[in-house]
Order: structure tokens, then C-alpha cells, then sequence
């Protein structure tokens, strides 16, 4: 049985691949596209009488298959549905990184979920606390009450907005450049960093229009969006490419971090590099920077 | 004895000279004496040589019990002519013990199952050999093994006279009154006649089997009407849409088009990636994909492409008509834009097998080939590849060009996943030899690359730009780690097919396999 | 278990298979697959271990695989046995009988 390593709650978390957990064909090795995160689902793209089965796909597909470094995160069904808290159990008892709260609209179905995961997690004998949580926002109501989601738990990592039935609600459509969603974006993000938790976009649909993929991960990033939700292993690459740093900026990066080493080891607090004040606040960013670079193959070095 | 590949070959099959395959290039600089056919002379002025029926052709030509028969494949699963001319000789004139000698045989010839269930079809010999006819012929029902060759192996058997061709059927799409044929300007267009031409040079006797009658004279003509005794008009040689495809298109398939990526970066490591360079690729998934990375590194690099070769299909004619590639050269086209554009579009020609892929002349073109891509049922850790029999030991499949083209370039890159369903594509023996490994130099699988230890300077290639690689028994080791070891195949001592290596040697022998009983 | 009615689990897609189990005496297993020569042995050994951990004594159980890797053919023979039972919608024992 693959035991996997404690997830991590910040790390990198560019691109999230949805795969569905009742295709063995998929689900073998999803992995080999270089993707962080992967998102097996047992929500929508399970049929409704086919919701027992995706779980014991999934479970042994948690528990024969190495993942490796790729996070494994389950998209569990609604608080409304019959499934969900089976849909826990076999999370928990396969070891998933982390689960995803479908159409999340409160803390309280924050708590519900938690206390649905501690529990499993005492049964199947699993650290407490281990099993990390991200919200989906699916409703208007979701976006408005974000803040609370957002700070409900310390499992939670992230939220995402789910496109599809936000905008339902909102008797809106895709538009292309982004209006449709642009308040409901803006809130979840202010929520996100208010809670200081991770931040994702909804998918793109249309497989075939790469200039249109291309303008909203580049208003992804524009955002601040830590990364985005992805139906088809070929979309990783332009996430990976967009949200890459500059080369510009990761020696930027390596040059505050150096120079922070060297001042604070001197007793400085504030200096200047290449002109430019420099103080303890640029250090997270700066590490953010360089981490990013590493998994972009830009960044070879020892300072994160 | 056991041969270079490893693999046991029966001493009855090693008589007459007959060897086991013994390396690459064992041949060279041989002498062999060509065989002349002996055909017939129409020195009296003939009108027309148009006869009624197959029936009627067949006895022009004197068929009968015992003959080798020929037909090319260029109408592929849409072809009805192989079908036809069986079906006349042996149930309107009654002749049995006859031989096919195919360029290739495939699901569209199902029907000869029957003939050789009946024993009247008693010999095979072909490149590809699928559906019905091989669980037959796997069965062991077919009377003398069947005789496996590569596009190259073929012309290089019938010249030197080892197939000797009594009658060749050419299938084509237009032919004039005295046989003049082309594939284009018909209903059942295919292009390329390229494996047709050696079969109407050294048959005794050509029957063009046409169903667009045109003026004469059909030209430029891919067989000449000089050697054909016999024309005859049916209503159709095959079924168009599974002649020529609408367009191959470019996979979509995210697996396809990571390891086309790769295929492409690997071939732009290396010194032989320059101006004028020349290649070769399969039309599968990945080894087509990787003409739209390749094209990526081209414009980069500002360099075009010398030539192309093989089956063409829609995106090297697209190269072509961009001028990114100067010459396109072909055996066989596989879709319509292939098909439309042969002898039309400025560059692009046709040659016949010999010239393709002979290992006997004087030099083929796949011997001036830098690059090649291909698939692969299963390679294994020496780098020998199988492109014949499934993983369950039956015969579904066609070495086609894949031996000659890996022999002849610089670069043979092998393009497949690492597993299909639940079948390790690398393994750790193949089931068949059907390209030798020293002919092999890089495996480009999902997960990861391997470089033959016979190439070290393309290990260097590939270090220099930092392209991973791993080993290949890694790469095995990873593949039963997903599936699980398999089990031996269990043979029994009937052999039912003989694998020859491009050069004649034999390669390997593939026995009656024994259902598994649980 | 005692397999009280007829159930299936599965698919005939590449990669899959299908697993019909109906109440029988015995454990009678009707086997094929496209890979059968060179895994049906293993593939035989992982349907009956899997029957054994459930404890399912009396069975006709027909498996369709399609190159089904072991972890997708265990998930199948107990999605079909729970199904069998009523009992495959809640409360698996993940990690005990189902491993």
C-alpha cells in the first residue's frame, strides 16, 4: 500500500487537473503531465448510480497507485446529496491529500465536513488533522460569505470558484473578457489573502480556443490567482509558462534573499538592492519567487 | 542455431543457403544474381488488351494449380481485388495450392481466411497479415509457414528470384486499353503506386484490374503498359473511404502529443538536425504528432527540411506546399490531400519499394535517411522491436518499412507508451523480432527516454541539452511495476510464420501458440 | 458475504472490465480476457483473493477484462459483491475486507 507523505498545506499549487475517479484508463498515471495537483472527481462527472463504484476505483487507485510528488485531491459530492460522507470515509481511509467542498456556501459547511473528516480520521487510524480542506464557490451566496469560508478552518488551503453554476446564478455566461465573474473573482481573492490562504480559478471549457485559454490565465495571474483548475492535461503547459517567473525576477529574487541573509546576519533590517529599499516584507515574496522558479526548472539553488 | 538476436531458429528452415539473421549489414558488398521472368511476346500490333472477366484473364495467362500470385496494397482495408481474383481462380476455375504473395494483407481481406481453412490458398507471403487470416494462419491451418518480409525485404526476395511471381494482379484506380496504369484520376484514387512497380517488372504475367477505363495513353504511367499482358474493367477496385482517409489529422490524445514533443526535442539535440535534413515518419498517433513539434524547431532554427519519404499523408504535404520541405517522396499515400497532391504539387514524387527500402541495390533512399519515427507493439531491453504479433502470440500486425527505414538512417527513434491497456509495451522479450536492436537508437515513451548503449554520442546529444533520459531496463522495470510480470507466452513446436530480416537472413520464427487453460 | 442477488460492476472500456456476480453454489468463475495469455492466471488469483477477503463462499462470477489493471479489477469484484448485497452505497469497510 503506497503510504503518502503528509501533505503540505501551502505549496505549490499552479495547475489542479480534474480527472474522473471512475476511469481506470485515467486515474492510472494522471500524474505523467507534470501537473500539481490532480483533482479526481467523484462529483459531476460521476453518473448518480455509479457513485459506489468511483469509490472503491478510488480507493484502490489511492492506495496502489504512486502518485509521487503530485497532490492528490478528491472532489467529494454536496452537503446535499446521500454521498458525502462516504465519499469522506474513503478519502480519508486512501490517504488523499486533501478534499474539496463542493458548492461550499458557509463556514458552518466547512465545520460540517471537518467534523466528518476527524471523525475518519479516528477510524481508519489516520493523524488528526492531516486531511487538508479546500472550498469550492459555487453560488452567489458562496462569494459573499468567502471570508468566513476562507477562515473557517486551519485545514483549509484554498478556494476556487466553480464557473459552471456560479454563472447560473448570476443569468449570466462565459464572457470573453471576464466581466461575467469579475466581482465574484475579486471578492473570493480578497477573502483568500484576508484569510491568507490559496486562491484558484475556475476551468476552461472550450479545448479549441487557445487564444481565449491564453487571455483569462493571463488575467489569472494579472488577479494574483495562485493557479487554476484544468480539464485536459494539455492546458498545464500554458498555466506552467504563464504563471512562470520572469528571469528578471528570480534573480531579483535571489539577490534580496541573499542580501537579507547577509544584513539580518549583520543586524540590518533595512538595506537597499540595486537602488531599491529592501525589508523583511519583500522575503515572502521573494521565496515565493524563487520556489516557483525551481519547479519551473529556472532555479537551481540552495536559497529555498 | 540461435541467431544474433538471440532467437532459436529451426534447422530445417536453414537450407539452401539460408541463414539466421547475423547483424546489420551481414550482406554487404555481396554479389547476387538477379532472376529474369519469362514472359510473353506481343510483337503483332494489338488494338486493345481488354478481356471480359478475371476468368478470362486468368487463362490468358495460363493459371493454374500451384501458382504464386501478387497484389499490392495501396488500396488498403478498402481493397476488393485480392478478394475478386481469389475468388475467380479458385471457385470459377477450381485451382487450389495457390500462393499470395502481398505487399500487405489486412482486415479487408478476411475472406482468403476461408481459402485457407479449405487448403487451397497454400502459401502466404506478405508484410502485414491482420484479422481473420492471421488467427488462421496463427491457427497453423495454412499449409507451409507464412513468410513475413519488410517493404524493403520484398523486392530485394523477388529479385534475386526466392518469390518467383507467376501472376501479378495491379490494382489500378485508372489504366488505359493496353494497360498504361496510374493511381489518380479514377474513383478509387490511391496516389502511389510505389509497390506495385517491382511486381510488374519480374511477374511472368501483369493483370491490370481497373475500374476507370481512360485514353490511352494513361501518363505518366507508375506500371507500363510494356509489361502488362491483361486488362480487365470491374465495376470497383475498393471502397474509397477506406482507401484514402478524409485528412489524418493530428492526435489531440495529451499522451500523444507529450511524447511527439519529446521525439522532436531529441531529434533537435542532435548534429544531424540541420539544413536540408531528411525524414521519415510513421502516420500513428505520436510519430505523426511530432511533425507539428518538429516544424516548431525548424522555424526556430531557420532550417527546412531536405526531403521526406514513406506513407505520406496531409501534414508533410502542408510542409510541402509552405515550403519548409523541399522533396516529398513516396511509396503510398493514406489520405486524400496525400493522394490529391502526388505528382501535382510541385516536389512531390513517386518511387517504387525498391528504391524506397531494397537492401540488395544500390542504395535505397532509406539509406540516406537522417531521421526516422516509429511505433512499436512492444520493444524490449535490447532495443528489439515487435511490430507483428500481439501480446497474446497472434499474428496482427506489419513490419512494413519499420526494419529497412531503422536500418538505413542515422536516427531510428521508436515513439510508444510504456503501457497499453494492461500489455507492457516494454518488456523484457519481445514475443517477435521484427526490427533487430542494433538497428534501434532511441525509445521515447510517457515516461521517459531511453538511448541505446550502442549510440553513446546521442547519450551526449541528449546530456548536452539536458533532455533526461533513463535506462531502458528502468523503463521496463517501471512498466511491470504498473501492469504486473507477465507470464511466458506457451508455444507449441508448429511454426506458422517466418520472420525474414530485410537482407534474407531469417530474424525470427513465430510457433502455433497454446491457449491458455485455467 | 452471501451474494443475494445478481449485480455487475464496470465497463467493457479499454483499461476496465465488467465483473457480474449472481448467487450460485460454490465459486464458479467464468474468465476472459484480452490479455489472457500472458495475466489470466494472475488475473484468476486477484478475482478469487478478493472473493476470499469478502468472504464470499457460493458465487457465479463472470469477469469481461479489457486489460484491467489488478487495483481496477479488486475495485470491481467488490463494487459487483456489495451491490449483490444491498450494501455499497455507505459504511465500506475501507482498509479492513476491502484492501
Amino acid at each position: 500500500m503506497i503510504q503518502r507523505p503528509k501533505p503540505e498545506r501551502f505549496r505549490l499549487r499552479r495547475t489542479m487537473m480534474f480527472m474522473n475517479a471512475q476511469k481506470p484508463g485515467l486515474i492510472k498515471d494522471a500524474y505523467i503531465y507534470g501537473c500539481d495537483s490532480i483533482m479526481l472527481d467523484l462529483e459531476d462527472a460521476v453518473a448518480e448510480n455509479q457513485k459506489d463504484a468511483a469509490r472503491f476505483s478510488l480507493y484502490h487507485a489511492l492506495t496502489t497507485i504512486d502518485y509521487g510528488n503530485t497532490e492528490v485531491i478528491v472532489r467529494i459530492n454536496g452537503l446535499d446529496t446521500p454521498h458525502w460522507q462516504e465519499d469522506i470515509r474513503v478519502c480519508v481511509a486512501g490517504g488523499a491529500d486533501g478534499i474539496r467542498i463542493a458548492k461550499c456556501e458557509s463556514a458552518k459547511d466547512v465545520h460540517t465536513v471537518e467534523a466528518a473528516v476527524e471523525a475518519a480520521e479516528r477510524e481508519f487510524g489516520a493523524e488528526v488533522g492531516r486531511t487538508l480542506l479546500m472550498a469550492a464557490l459555487e453560488s452567489p451566496k458562496g462569494i459573499l460569505n468567502a471570508y468566513e469560508i476562507c477562515s473557517a478552518s486551519e485545514r483549509m488551503f484554498g478556494v476556487a470558484i466553480s464557473g459552471g453554476d456560479f454563472r447560473k446564478c448570476m443569468q449570466t455566461s462565459f464572457q470573453p473578457d471576464g466581466v461575467d465573474m469579475l466581482a465574484a473573482r475579486g471578492q473570493m481573492l480578497l477573502a483568500a489573502r484576508a484569510a491568507g490562504i490559496q486562491c484558484f480559478d475556475t476551468v476552461f471549457t472550450d479545448l479549441d480556443n487557445e487564444a481565449g485559454f491564453r487571455a483569462e490565465v493571463l488575467q489569472n495571474k494579472a488577479m494574483g490567482f495562485d493557479g487554476k483548475s484544468l480539464i485536459n492535461p494539455k492546458q498545464i503547459r500554458l498555466v506552467h509558462e504563464v504563471f512562470a517567473p520572469t528571469e528578471k525576477e528570480v534573480r531579483q529574487a535571489e539577490k534580496i534573499l541573499r542580501a537579507f541573509r547577509e544584513q539580518s546576519a549583520a543586524g540590518v533590517g533595512v538595506f537597499t538592492v540595486d537602488g531599491k529599499m529592501i525589508d523583511v516584507a519583500f522575503i515572502p515574496g521573494a521565496e515565493r519567487t524563487l520556489r516557483l522558479a525551481r519547479a519551473c526548472g529556472m532555479y537551481e539553488g540552495d536559497l529555498v | 542455431m540461435r541467431n544474433a538476436v538471440g532467437r532459436e531458429i529451426p534447422d530445417e528452415l536453414l537450407r539452401n543457403g539460408k541463414q539466421g539473421y547475423q547483424g546489420k549489414n551481414y550482406m554487404d558488398g555481396k554479389y547476387i544474381q538477379k532472376a529474369s521472368p519469362r514472359t510473353r511476346r506481343y510483337e503483332k500490333p494489338q488494338e486493345s488488351k481488354i478481356v471480359e472477366t478475371l476468368v478470362d484473364a486468368l487463362k490468358h495467362c495460363g493459371a493454374k494449380d500451384g501458382m504464386t500470385f501478387s497484389f499490392h496494397h495501396h488500396l488498403r482495408d478498402g481493397d476488393y481485388v485480392v478478394n475478386m481474383v481469389m475468388k475467380a481462380a479458385i471457385e470459377e476455375l477450381g485451382l487450389k495450392d495457390l500462393t499470395i504473395a502481398a505487399t500487405s494483407l489486412g482486415n479487408a481481406h478476411d475472406p482468403i481466411a476461408d481459402y485457407i481453412e479449405q487448403g487451397k490458398v497454400t502459401g502466404i507471403q506478405t508484410s502485414g497479415i491482420r484479422g481473420r487470416m492471421g488467427e488462421v494462419v496463427s491457427a497453423g491451418k495454412l499449409k507451409t509457414p507464412a513468410i513475413i518480409r519488410s517493404h524493403g525485404g520484398r523486392p530485394r526476395a523477388i529479385e534475386a528470384g526466392e518469390v518467383h511471381i507467376d501472376i501479378a494482379f495491379i490494382a489500378a484506380p485508372t489504366a488505359d486499353c493496353v494497360g498504361n496504369c496510374r493511381g489518380i484520376g479514377g474513383k478509387s484514387n490511391c496516389g502511389s503506386m510505389g509497390y506495385a512497380m517491382t511486381d510488374a517488372k519480374y511477374a511472368d504475367h501483369v493483370v491490370v484490374v481497373t475500374d476507370c477505363l481512360v485514353d490511352f495513353p494513361n501518363f505518366p504511367a507508375s506500371v507500363e503498359a510494356i509489361d502488362v499482358d491483361a486488362v480487365v474493367v470491374v465495376d470497383s477496385i475498393g471502397n474509397p473511404k477506406k482507401i484514402a482517409s478524409a485528412a489524418a489529422r493530428i492526435s489531440q490524445n495529451p499522451r500523444d502529443l507529450m511524447m511527439a514533443e519529446n521525439v522532436a526535442k531529441v531529434i533537435a539535440s542532435t548534429p544531424y538536425f540541420k539544413d536540408g535534413f531528411s525524414f521519415q515518419t510513421g502516420v500513428g498517433g505520436p510519430s505523426l504528432a511530432a511533425n507539428l513539434f518538429l516544424e516548431k524547431y525548424m522555424d526556430e532554427r531557420n532550417i527546412k527540411m531536405g526531403w521526406a519519404i514513406g506513407g505520406i499523408c496531409g501534414p508533410m504535404v502542408e510542409l510541402l506546399k509552405k515550403g519548409k520541405v523541399q522533396k516529398v517522396i513516396d511509396v503510398q499515400d493514406f489520405d486524400l490531400d496525400a493522394v490529391n497532391s502526388i505528382n501535382q504539387t510541385p516536389g512531390h514524387y513517386e518511387m517504387s519499394a525498391s528504391q524506397y527500402a531494397n537492401p540488395a541495390n544500390k542504395g535505397a533512399f532509406v539509406n540516406k535517411l537522417d531521421f526516422v519515427v516509429l511505433a512499436a507493439l512492444e520493444i524490449d531491453t535490447g532495443f528489439n522491436v515487435n511490430v507483428l504479433t500481439g501480446s497474446d502470440g497472434i499474428l496482427r500486425g506489419a513490419p512494413g518499412g519499420h526494419p529497412d527505414t531503422a536500418a538505413g538512417s542515422k536516427v531510428c527513434i521508436i515513439v510508444t507508451p510504456l503501457t497499453r491497456g494492461r500489455m507492457a509495451t516494454v518488456c523484457e522479450k519481445v514475443v517477435t523480432v521484427t526490427t533487430p536492436g542494433d538497428c534501434v537508437d532511441v525509445l521515447v515513451t510517457d515516461y521517459g527516454i531511453a538511448v541505446n548503449p550502442l549510440r553513446p554520442d546521442l547519450i551526449e546529444c541528449l546530456d548536452k541539452a539536458g533532455i533526461p533520459h533513463v535506462t531502458i531496463e528502468s523503463l521496463k522495470e517501471k512498466a511491470y511495476s504498473l501492469v504486473g510480470r507477465p507470464d511466458d507466452l506457451e508455444w507449441e513446436d508448429k511454426v506458422v510464420a517466418v520472420l525474414e530480416a530485410r537482407d534474407g537472413t531469417i530474424l525470427d520464427v513465430v510457433r502455433k501458440i497454446k491457449p491458455l487453460e485455467l | 458475504m452471501e451474494i443475494l442477488k445478481s449485480a455487475a460492476a464496470g465497463t467493457l472500456e479499454s483499461s476496465d472490465c465488467l465483473v457480474t456476480v449472481e448467487p450460485g453454489q460454490g465459486i464458479t468463475l467464468d474468465l476472459s480476457s484480452s490479455v489472457m495469455n500472458q495475466y489470466g492466471r494472475q488475473i484468476k488469483a486477484t478475482v478469487l483473493e478478493t472473493l476470499e477477503r469478502l468472504e464470499v463462499k457460493d458465487a457465479c462470477v463472470t469477469v469481461v477484462d479489457k486489460g484491467a489493471l489488478d487495483c481496477t479489477l479488486k475495485a470491481r469484484v467488490e463494487c459487483a459483491v456489495y451491490r449483490s448485497c444491498g450494501a455499497s452505497a455507505s459504511n465500506i469497510p475501507w482498509g479492513g475486507a476491502v484492501r
